[in-house]
């Protein structure tokens, strides 16, 4: 186990890792009958970057949804910076920071690339009805402001090119980047990825996984992903949960949990004797 | 080869998020209110008003409404007929209440009363979606008409039940009662189109636009990102029943003089502006112009044609009048369902590039 005290540790290329930002503390999430995450722990620090993995069904996405909001669990709490956060809806958790991508894309296909980009800064717009209405001092300023740090994000993911593009006419690996776009124009503390390599081919991934390095080097944002290319995970990864059938089975860096008995085996099958 | 956007050099994000990027568009926009204020108000006459320009720019104002809620936050509505009554009703109890009181204040209060009508039948929005909540404002649509029936106090104890309009005058002009002139009517209407498209919009284009369009596009998406499902859709359906407000209370106080609120604003009057959108555009403040010309100029273009031109008989010119009126919503539904604004901008892409193909 790595050196984790309350101050951090140091990762293996040299990152100094901060303290405790989000603690998952005995979440059980059942859904009826069916227990989707069995009395899970973890935590994450500051400006790391966390990734949850596991085999099909083993709860990965419900514990993202746990995360920003989508489901509030039965039992266990989400500590948030010190203090336990109290049952939220998503766009409360969005306020709180916390920021995120989805397997599919959902993406607001009507509005172009530059409007997708504008509605994640919406937190960070004030202006009243009114102002909006008549489009004066304030929601003007808003505007251009908003829209300054919209296009630092754009030119930050390299795309400048498709800004006023109908989002619905792009193809998937550009789509993906505009998610990522939306997620990060908030500022957000922590960024939730849910398999943002999805379905890409070699070269994509490598964009993305770039890109995925740059955003937490460059504005020190805590990611938190959900991959299953496993050369992807264990590269990008400073620490790694694993988990299966809703249990974690596995914490730790790459190195640990590769070589972790219990991980080997939910990933390449047991002989049941 | 005139139209387009080469040469002309955005040097600031105001500027380059402004109505019109292309001059040209800016010029055609200002010819267009120079032809409506300059030449209209001096050659207008009694058909032309009351046929065609006047109800053109009520409903205008209606569709706009309708596609702030259905076209730009994607909640379906078919009570825009009895929210339009409850502008039309306020109105009448504010002018026969209150005769100082300028139609422009009447007129809003209107709108504001409408509004609040509005946010009370949009609550359900926050639970059902798509058709239910269609039925859902139906409901609204017919208990609203059922009400102005069945309560005298709001038409004011008449025998007939019948609504009409005293005369009010604005700067010493008639522009309501018998003895309104056609200009005067028109440009009060046209001042309140114009202001109420501008704000309409500035609202699209700005953050609250953006936050109803990420809820037409994808709710849920819409939610993890910050936008509160439960303020975005109070404030479509609030900004949305104004329009209708202040359209139901022009179309009577302006158009009709006098109403009889199932007559006049049915459920047809709700489907007759949802057409509108659809003709038109959804999700476009030109679409709601479009759409408005082509449901108001079309019936009477159809009339003149049969019953004029070809000298049919007037009861077998209204009727081809329904089947080619329905003839074309059916087509443009299959043909082109984001409507004339589509069309519009189409047309305008094969402009930037005219006289060349690529």
């Amino acid at each position: 186990m790595l050196d984790s005290t309350e101050e951090g540790y140091v990762t293996a290329d040299g990152r100094q890792i901060g303290g405790v930002v989000m603690e998952m503390r005995n979440i059980t999430l059942r859904f009826g009958g069916v227990v989707a995450i069995k009395d899970i722990s973890f935590d994450i620090r500051e400006g790391e970057i966390r990734a949850i993995i596991g085999p099909n069904g083993a709860g990965k996405s419900s514990m993202l949804n746990v995360i920003s909001g989508f489901y509030n669990p039965q039992e266990g709490e989400v500590i948030y910076r010190g203090s336990k956060r109290p049952q939220m809806r998503p766009f409360q958790v969005a306020r709180q920071g916390i920021a995120r991508t989805f397997q599919n894309i959902a993406l607001f296909e009507g509005m172009t690339v530059l409007d997708n980009v504008m509605t994640g800064r919406l937190n960070h717009m004030k202006a009243s009805l009114l102002d909006q209405a008549f489009w004066w001092g304030k929601a003007q300023r808003e505007e251009v402001a908003n829209r300054q740090k919209a296009e630092e994000i754009i030119d930050f993911l390299e795309i400048q090119h498709i800004r006023k593009t109908p989002v619905g006419r792009l193809p998937y690996g550009l789509k993906k980047r505009v998610e990522l776009a939306r997620a990060l124009v908030s500022e957000p503390s922590i960024l939730l990825l849910d398999e943002p390599m999805a379905g890409m081919n070699v070269e994509e991934k490598e964009d993305m996984s770039r890109f995925i390095l740059d955003v937490n080097d460059e504005y020190g944002t805590t990611i938190v992903l959900i991959e299953h290319d496993m050369g992807v995970v264990m590269d990008l990864s400073d620490r790694v949960v694993v988990m299966d059938y809703g249990k974690k089975i596995g914490d730790g860096t790459p190195t640990e949990v590769r070589s972790n008995q219990e991980v080997i085996d939910a990933y390449l099958g047991v002989a049941h004797d | 080869m005139f139209y387009r956007e080469a040469g002309d050099f955005k040097t600031s994000y105001a500027a380059d998020n402004q109505t019109f990027p292309i001059a040209f568009d800016r010029y055609r926009y200002y010819i267009v209110l120079l032809i409506g204020l300059g030449v209209i108000p001096f050659v207008i006459t009694d058909y032309w008003a009351n046929a065609i320009l006047i109800p053109f720019l009520i409903y205008a104002i209606a569709a706009i409404g309708l596609n702030i809620l259905t076209g730009y936050c994607g909640q379906v509505s078919l009570g825009t007929g009895g929210f339009m009554a409850v502008g039309a009703f306020t109105s009448y109890k504010l002018m026969t209440a209150f005769p100082g009181l300028d139609m422009v204040t009447i007129t809003l209060l209107s709108g504001a009363m409408t509004a609040m009508v509005g946010v009370a039948f949009g609550l359900p929005s926050l639970r059902i979606k798509g058709f239910y909540l269609a039925v859902a404002t139906l409901a609204a649509q017919f208990f609203l008409v059922w009400l102005f029936n069945k309560v005298p106090w709001f038409y004011n104890y008449s025998a007939s039940g019948q609504i009409s309009a005293p005369e009010r005058t604005l700067f010493g002009i008639a522009v309501t009662g018998p003895n309104a002139e056609a200009w005067a009517k028109y440009l009060f209407c046209f001042a309140f189109v114009f202001v109420l498209a501008w704000i309409a919009r500035n609202l699209t284009r700005g953050s609250i636009g953006r936050q109803w369009m990420a809820i037409r596009d994808m709710d849920i998406a819409a939610e993890i990102i910050g936008v509160n499902p439960l303020k975005a859709k109070l404030t479509a359906f609030a900004v949305s029943s104004f329009y209708v407000g202040i359209s139901g209370a022009l179309l009577f106080t302006v158009y009709l003089g006098a109403a009889e609120v199932g007559e006049a604003y049915g459920i047809i009057k709700s489907f007759l502006v949802l057409f509108m959108i659809i003709i038109g555009g959804l999700g476009s403040i030109f679409g709601a112009f479009a759409g408005a010309a082509f449901m108001v100029i079309l019936p009477v273009a159809l009339r003149n044609f049969f019953a004029g031109s070809l000298g049919w008989d007037p009861a077998l010119a209204t009727h081809f009048e329904f089947v080619i009126v329905g003839a074309l919503i059916m087509f443009f539904l299959i043909v082109e369902p984001h409507g004339l604004a589509r069309l519009w901008s189409l047309a305008k892409e094969k402009l930037r590039l005219w006289p060349f193909p690529h």
